[in-house]
């Protein structure tokens, strides 16, 4: 398997021959926001076409298919109106709040970005609390959502920021505790660490019984986390018209649109890293050709893959169920999810101290 | 009918009795208010059920005519009471008696500027505030001067008012508020996604749940009534079409018989059936269209496609026949416009074949849905009394327990000899209001099933006059429409256009009832609601 980590040392050190390396840092730290951000502007492209044309397969019908061949420009001219729309500026409202909240959201998922696990040795930052860290810049998108409801000085967009705060606030906890549980199966907080645990096999089969359990949850709360269907009660287009982004315009609407689009990648990437061993292709122990062919498919595609097909599954269930109720919602964290989580991060724990894992 | 004429004559000597479609009791107001009582309340009368209050400008005298309805024996009978008091015209108020009656009265109030004592609620309902005159009465000056299109935002404010009588019998008009001080009002509506038109609810929350709903209504009035008043009898049909668009088969149909019925015309039997193909086609093209957008108000966007898919085939059928996908204006007063499209019994039996499965997926999709169920059962109960009291007909009415479905109560047209299930439910909820809607398509296939291999031949126009007259009279006709009962109220003074035509929709009762069943719920849960009573706004509004 071919190891980034090449590349990214050749390049640090090709820098520091030719300048001090302070200078080389800033260089490098440059270099990675332009990656970072082309990076999630085309996943954040990618998404939304994916979207569509999921969406369109479930309803019968096409979906894009007149700008470019099979309509993959179309979300590039969305794009592109988004970003030449007029930013209407409302009376009445707290300017400062309201233009500050879209750049919370995006900044909080851009930050996420760091920690992913994008192939070997293909990683931002990697140090021991990744994981942690993750958790925590991740919730800073609800304080944008909040602010964007609240500054808005609009009915709707308050109704909406408040159900949004309900919501993450308490699906966090799912997400934290089922997280938890992985952790601990890991031993290890650090990303890399994580991923390199699963080079014998993944947790969602070593871990077995726990760890489809904490799979389960972390994909329900996952997507409530996301403020995607069935769980899209912040936006609520038939309640609420759109919820907290009701009065936003232009490129300020299309942060929050690419965040959520963002989001849905991020919340995938991270299962994938979970569950799903990261970029860490399928081995099966003793199949020593089929892992050799496994290794021949580069570690980025290994990741993005399984991301993509998590985000499927998150996808379909928005274009499956309808939309719960406030009280529905906030019942099947409290009353369910949290308790079955906690009774399964005491099974992780006795999984592991008698070691029925595999 | 003249044992109850015998009973109310001995309770009420100074009523007055007119023989005719239905039986008329002429009484004094004063005396309005004990009648309906006695005829609400009396064990073998039981007119529980107002239909409509039709608000009448004899020229010398304003007045109202009430029908009634007995649930329990189908019987009709009609009450005429009236004031000669053009200037400050007063009767007094039935609101305490059936619930619908409060918005019936605002009605007649905001049309013919008759006040309603002991109304809780007297403002007008379809036109603004500020209007001026009484567009239904005969002397109205309808110089658009006086009433100038607004470029201001209308005025708005959360007075109401009640009037009362003092000791000396004089009104005295009080203010009182809709809202409480400091109430949270969301307005929902009239530009919304999940309103079905515009309509306005004003919302009182308190946090997600609904404490008050005032029903804004009159966004898309169009004041057909007073527009048919100048429109010869074939022209009023027109404006049927676009009451409630999805029933406009049913309601020309409605119209058609009422015309017919008052000109004494024969239609034949292949017109009655077409009529009847129609009006089941318009239902199961209507509970489709309800399904997949119900579906959509509660976020499962995807069984929209599913639905239309079906409506659509409809739609094609409805093309080929009558030269258009809405507005079909197919009925005329004797017959048909065109006759059948050669396809038509093809196309319909390919419909036919197709709709088993469709239902089959839409209750595996949606219906079982453990989310669909937590989101609609046990939301928005409505008790057959509240039913029956607010007038809420069609599935909705069914749903909750009370068999108003005029196709069978009252059968009209060729209804009386095919073979289908009136499907009601006990729950009342709005999954009963769903799955109500979802048994009618497959009765309404039966129903299609049962005539689309004997279509007989014949003419499908009857001889009718050049120019139509209707005889000196009045005449009333109900129909089922695919959401509720619609009536239609003709009054000739034997001239070529009504002297008073009144629509009675089913879509107004509907749209009254949601403040008495979202009370306490949560706001989506008004959308629930909302979407599963299925009213058309240009229906209430008309």
């Amino acid at each position: 398997m071919f190891d980034f980590s090449i590349v990214t040392s050749w390049i640090d050190n090709l820098l520091k021959g030719w300048m001090p390396s302070w200078a080389a840092t800033t260089v490098e730290c440059v270099l990675i926001g332009v990656g970072l951000l082309l990076a999630y502007a085309l996943l954040a492209l990618f998404y939304i076409y994916f979207e569509r044309k999921v969406c369109a397969a479930f309803q019968c019908r096409l979906g894009p298919n007149r700008v470019g061949p099979w309509g993959v420009l179309q979300s590039f001219a969305d794009m592109f109106k988004i970003l030449i729309k007029e930013l209407i500026t409302l009376n009445h409202i707290d300017k400062f709040l309201f233009a500050l909240a879209p750049y919370l959201v995006i900044i909080a998922s851009m930050m996420s970005f760091a920690v992913l696990p994008w192939g070997k040795g293909l990683q931002i930052i990697d140090f021991n609390i990744g994981i942690f860290f993750l958790i925590a810049v991740s919730s800073i998108g609800v304080l944008g959502i909040l602010l964007a409801g609240w500054s808005s000085n609009n009915k709707f967009t308050l109704i909406g920021a408040l159900r949004s705060g309900a919501q993450m606030v308490s699906y966090e906890l799912s997400i934290g505790l089922s997280v938890l549980t992985m952790v601990a199966f890991a031993g290890t907080m650090s990303v890399t660490g994580i991923v390199e645990a699963q080079k014998e096999g993944w947790f969602i089969f070593t871990g077995h019984i726990p760890a489809l359990i904490a799979f389960v949850i972390y994909l329900i709360a996952g997507t409530a986390e996301t403020n995607r269907g069935p769980f899209d009660l912040p936006e609520a287009e038939s309640e609420l018209t759109a919820g907290y982004h009701t009065e936003y315009s232009g490129i300020h609407f299309g942060f929050f649109y690419l965040a959520e689009y963002l989001n849905l990648f991020i919340v995938s990437g991270v299962a994938s890293l979970l569950f799903f061993g990261g970029w860490m292709p399928l081995h099966i122990s003793g199949w020593e050709g089929f892992n050799m062919v496994m290794d021949w498919i580069p570690s980025v595609v290994w990741f993005i893959g399984k991301a993509i097909v998590i985000s499927f599954i998150i996808i379909w269930f928005k274009w499956t169920f309808p939309r719960l109720r406030i009280d529905q919602l906030l019942a099947l964290e409290w009353k369910y999810l949290l308790p079955i989580n906690l009774v399964n991060l005491v099974l992780m724990v006795i999984v592991i101290i008698y070691g029925l894992h595999f | 009918m003249a044992n109850i004429q015998d009973k109310i004559a001995k309770l009420f000597p100074e009523a007055t009795f007119e023989e005719g479609e239905f039986l008329l009791i002429n009484i004094p107001d004063e005396k309005l208010h004990s009648l309906c009582e006695t005829l609400r309340d009396d064990e073998e009368l039981s007119f529980d059920y107002l239909v409509t209050i039709v608000g009448m400008d004899w020229k010398e005298s304003l007045g109202c005519v009430y029908y009634l309805t007995s649930t329990k024996t189908n019987a009709h009978i009609s009450i005429k009471v009236s004031t000669t008091d053009r200037e400050n015209p007063a009767l007094t108020s039935v609101a305490d008696l059936w619930k619908i009656a409060c918005i019936l009265e605002r009605e007649v109030y905001d049309f013919f500027g008759i006040v309603f004592v002991g109304n809780p609620d007297m403002r007008r309902l379809f036109l603004n505030i500020d209007w001026k005159g009484f567009p239904l009465r005969k002397d109205y000056d309808t110089n658009p001067e006086l009433n100038p299109v607004s470029i201001e935002n209308e005025r708005q404010t959360d007075d109401t008012y009640v009037y009362t009588r003092d000791e000396k019998g004089n009104l005295v008009k009080n203010v009182s508020k809709v809202f409480e001080e400091g109430d949270f009002v969301v307005n929902i509506g009239p530009q919304h996604p999940a309103t079905h038109g515009v309509l306005r609810f004003r919302t009182a929350v308190d946090g997600e749940t609904i404490k008050k709903i005032d029903v804004y209504m009159g966004y898309i009035h169009r004041g057909v009534e007073k527009l048919c008043e100048n429109l010869t009898y074939p022209q009023t049909l027109h404006y049927m079409d676009r009451l409630d668009y999805f029933s406009a088969h049913n309601y020309h149909h409605g119209l058609c018989m009422c015309i017919e019925k008052a000109a004494g015309i024969e239609v034949s039997r292949r017109v009655q059936v077409i009529r009847v193909l129609m009006d089941e086609l318009s239902r199961i093209a209507s509970h489709c269209l309800f399904i997949g957008t119900y579906c959509m108000d509660l976020g499962a966007t995807t069984m929209l496609f599913y639905t239309l898919r079906v409506r659509e085939q409809i739609l094609d059928i409805m093309e080929k026949t009558c030269g258009a996908r809405m507005t079909f204006n197919y009925s005329t007063i004797g017959g048909v416009m065109q006759d059948l499209h050669p396809d038509f019994v093809k196309d319909v039996k390919a419909l036919l074949a197709v709709i088993p499965a469709n239902i089959k997926e839409y209750n595996k999709v949606f219906t079982g849905n453990i989310i669909a169920k937590n989101r609609m059962e046990g939301v928005g109960v409505l008790s057959r009394e509240d039913a029956i009291s607010y007038g809420v007909t069609g599935p909705s009415g069914r749903a909750s327990g009370w068999a108003c479905d005029i196709r069978k109560t009252d059968p009209y047209s060729i209804y009386s000899e095919l073979d289908f299930e009136e499907v009601t439910a006990t729950e009342g909820d709005s999954m009963a209001r769903f799955k109500c809607r979802l048994a009618e398509i497959e009765q309404s296939a039966h129903i299609i099933e049962q005539l689309i291999d004997n279509i007989p031949e014949g003419e499908i126009q009857a001889k009718v006059p050049k120019v139509l007259r209707l005889p000196a009279g009045h005449w009333f006709q109900l129909m089922e429409g695919c959401r509720g009962v619609f009536g239609v109220y003709i009054e000739s003074d034997g001239g070529t256009s009504p002297y008073r035509l009144k629509i009675a929709p089913p879509c107004l009762n509907l749209a009254a009832v949601v403040d008495h069943i979202t009370r306490g719920d949560k706001i989506a849960d008004l959308i629930t609601i909302g979407g599963s009573l299925d009213y058309i706004v240009p229906d209430m509004d008309r």
